[in-house]
């Protein structure tokens, strides 16, 4: 079963490179991205069924895994009805390659990221972490522009750089394990965590945090990510915050089991909260002011990451409310850059200023930029109100109401920085050059952002008991 | 065989002195390819004689992919894209060096203080692969050329593998092809995305001080 996921996009992705004639690529992304919800979805609840393992215990399904992996296949589903219709109009500006070249990376993009949810074994996890820079790389060059190849640069070097750090722990690790038969399996290192030797332990999550924090984008590691996230096409915006983000965020996660298992739980836990609080300051200083819309929400991403270490540096409530907030920021994120993507069709411009009267214009993306806006941001009623809320609570029931009171205020900083931007965007006349070409919204265009909302907005006041079980038995995989 | 692996260490060492040293893109790709092969050369070094045929093959891969395809790459590169084979500097060869001799100082300080469990053969190791990975980090920050940012990158995974090498045991021998496929895929993606630079902006020449368009 697990081959079949891997195999399903991997051989798709490959095979759509040879492909010439548009409406074949549009149904093999379209058809691989049912299939793949599909086995995904016959796999919930059953992590301990024998269909779950393969490789002798390399590749297994457990539920973090699960987690990360529906959140994954879920957006890419939506991306793809999205990319239908986006390869259907824009694409006849690029020639037959480029498109088969789009189409096959999107796929494999989407194969190592099932693998980087899958591997147990942490030299496969790498290698899977790092394949997803490489075959999401094509993916945000694909416009050719002197400003998509500079962000295709800067996130292939800072990226590669940041990830061999990432190995040299992995390899530190295979050194603390010397004792433990030098194994690189979680399963097998959190059995025998009492034999790992600490200094090299240490030095190994240090190198982790710094080098899958750099693929999170936990600041000051971020500088790729909005310029990569505002440069990308929008259904590859939305795939790279929504899924590559808390995809990578499992290398450290892995990492921290271990290290909890080995009763070095509170060495990494300041390091992630510190981390983390940077991350929001810094996502708030740029947020306040910005004036390209795709970079603001790019500069939300760090904030959410920020989030999320925040919540599993203080543990107990903590871990579970950044669980369900991953499910939230990769809800929110995917329907804002979704539609972020039918604004820059409609106006031709990124300019915060220049975007006028969408609420007249695009009535169907206007109401979801300003309903998106508020769901993301953690305006009640809506999942992320519930997740932050939990982070929040976790942080003064550890005694530590100082990062409780700067959590708060850096939310309620982003939230008013945000707020004027969508708030104009959304109102006032629309520019005459941009009525005249009175714009249209296709339904495969507004349908996927719709849905992706009634998720979020349902999230906030009904998490069905399976999400809720899921959730629970992550955390307490993870050490919570 | 401990005497080949210190020899082998010795080189690793010698060929980052000369990249910090160096003036010449041409320099630069030898030496690079230079301790692409000096590392594959480490798995010949196990205690246990002869290695199995898998690590045979995967040294031999290591030397073709390190020592021959990516200089062959780099080269052609350089020509097609008439890059200017002198390298500019942000910090000068002579305060390289220095730097350079002070980052060995803090590598054999910082693998003092880790304690070595049996797997690790040498007293050098630690600190060379730790000089290497300084060395590729400082290489892609002090110099502008877009072709020294890639070879940075290369120096400093060979310092990581360094480590890897020196593991035989806990990393399986599928992991460590991966790991190479990662790496030539890298270099790969990184070479086409220069050339395509290269092509829509025709001024650069790549020097990547002048990739600064995007800034908040």
């Amino acid at each position: 079963m697990l081959n079949w996921l891997l195999l399903l996009p991997l051989v798709m992705g490959l095979l759509a490179f040879a492909v010439r004639v548009k409406p074949v690529l549009q149904g093999l992304l379209l058809c691989t991205a049912v299939a793949h919800a599909t086995l995904t979805m016959r796999l919930w609840g059953g992590e301990a069924r024998a269909a779950a393992v393969a490789w002798h215990g390399w590749l297994q399904l457990d539920p973090a895994g699960t987690l990360f992996l529906s959140i994954t296949s879920l957006l890419f589903l939506a991306a793809a009805v999205y990319g239908v219709s986006y390869l259907g109009k824009e694409c006849h500006r690029y020639p037959a390659g480029h498109q088969a070249v789009f189409v096959g990376c999107l796929l494999l993009f989407l194969a190592t990221m099932t693998l980087v949810c899958l591997a147990q074994h942490l030299g496969l996890l790498w290698v899977a972490i790092e394949a997803t820079t490489l075959a999401s790389a094509p993916l945000i060059y694909f416009h050719r522009s002197s400003r998509s190849l500079e962000a295709t640069w800067k996130y292939l070097v800072i990226c590669s750089v940041g990830i061999a750090l990432a190995l040299l722990g992995t390899f530190f690790l295979g050194i603390a394990a010397h004792r433990a038969g030098g194994t690189l399996i979680v399963s097998e290192l959190v059995g025998q965590a009492g034999l790992l030797l600490t200094p090299w332990l240490k030095v190994a999550f240090v190198l982790f945090v710094v080098g899958y924090g750099t693929k999170v984008g936990l600041a000051p590691l971020h500088t790729w990510l909005p310029d990569a996230h505002s440069e990308a096409p929008a259904m590859v915006s939305c795939l790279l915050s929504g899924a590559l983000l808390n995809n990578a965020f499992l290398g450290i996660l892995r990492m921290r089991q271990i290290c909890g298992a080995a009763g070095l739980g509170a060495f990494g836990h300041g390091t992630l909260i510190g981390l983390g609080l940077l991350s929001m300051a810094t996502a708030a200083i740029f947020i306040i002011g910005q004036t390209d819309y795709k970079r603001l929400l790019a500069y939300s991403s760090v904030e959410h990451m920020g989030v999320l270490a925040v919540g599993f540096g203080l543990g107990g409530w903590g871990t579970i409310g950044a669980l369900f907030h991953a499910v939230n920021h990769s809800l929110g994120k995917g329907l804002l850059f979704l539609t972020a993507g039918n604004i820059l069709e409609g106006y031709h411009t990124k300019a915060i200023a220049e975007v006028r009267g969408l609420r007249r214009l695009l009535p169907g993306t206007g109401l979801m930029w300003l309903f998106g806006f508020l769901a993301l941001t953690g305006a009640p009623p809506s999942g992320a109100f519930l997740s932050e809320l939990l982070v929040a609570a976790a942080a003064f029931q550890a005694g530590q109401p100082l990062i409780g009171v700067a959590f708060l205020a850096l939310l309620t900083v982003i939230f008013a920085g945000m707020a004027r931007p969508f708030l104009e965007m959304t109102g006032g006349e629309p520019p005459a050059v941009v009525a005249e070409r009175r714009p249209q919204e296709s339904l495969l265009r507004v349908l996927p952002i719709y849905l992706l909302w009634v998720g979020l907005f349902t999230l906030g006041w009904y998490v069905p008991p399976a999400l809720r079980d899921l959730l629970t038995r992550a955390a307490a995989l993870l050490g919570g | 065989m401990n005497l080949l692996l210190e020899g082998l260490l010795v080189l690793i060492v010698l060929t980052n002195l000369l990249m910090l040293g160096s003036s010449r893109l041409g320099v630069y790709i030898r030496a690079g390819a230079l301790q692409g092969v000096g590392l594959a050369f480490l798995f010949f070094t196990g205690e246990g004689g002869w290695p199995e045929i898998s690590i045979t093959g995967l040294a031999l891969v290591t030397m073709i992919v390190k020592g021959l395809v990516f200089p062959m790459l780099l080269f052609r590169t350089i020509r097609q894209a008439g890059v200017r084979r002198e390298v500019e500097p942000y910090v000068g060869f002579t305060a390289s060096l220095l730097i350079g001799v002070a980052a060995w100082g803090f590598a054999t300080w910082v693998g003092g203080r880790l304690p070595l469990p049996g797997i690790i053969r040498s007293d050098l190791l630690v600190p060379t692969a730790m000089f290497t990975i300084f060395t590729g980090l400082f290489l892609i920050i002090a110099r502008r050329n877009a072709i020294t940012q890639v070879l940075g990158y290369l120096v400093l995974e060979n310092g990581v593998f360094t480590f890897g090498v020196a593991l035989e045991t806990s990393t399986p021998f599928i992991v460590e092809l991966g790991i190479l496929l990662d790496i030539f895929v890298a270099v790969f993606v990184m070479v086409i995305t220069l050339f395509q630079i290269n092509r829509e902006i025709e001024e650069i020449h790549m020097d990547t001080s002048r990739l600064s368009t995007l800034r908040d």
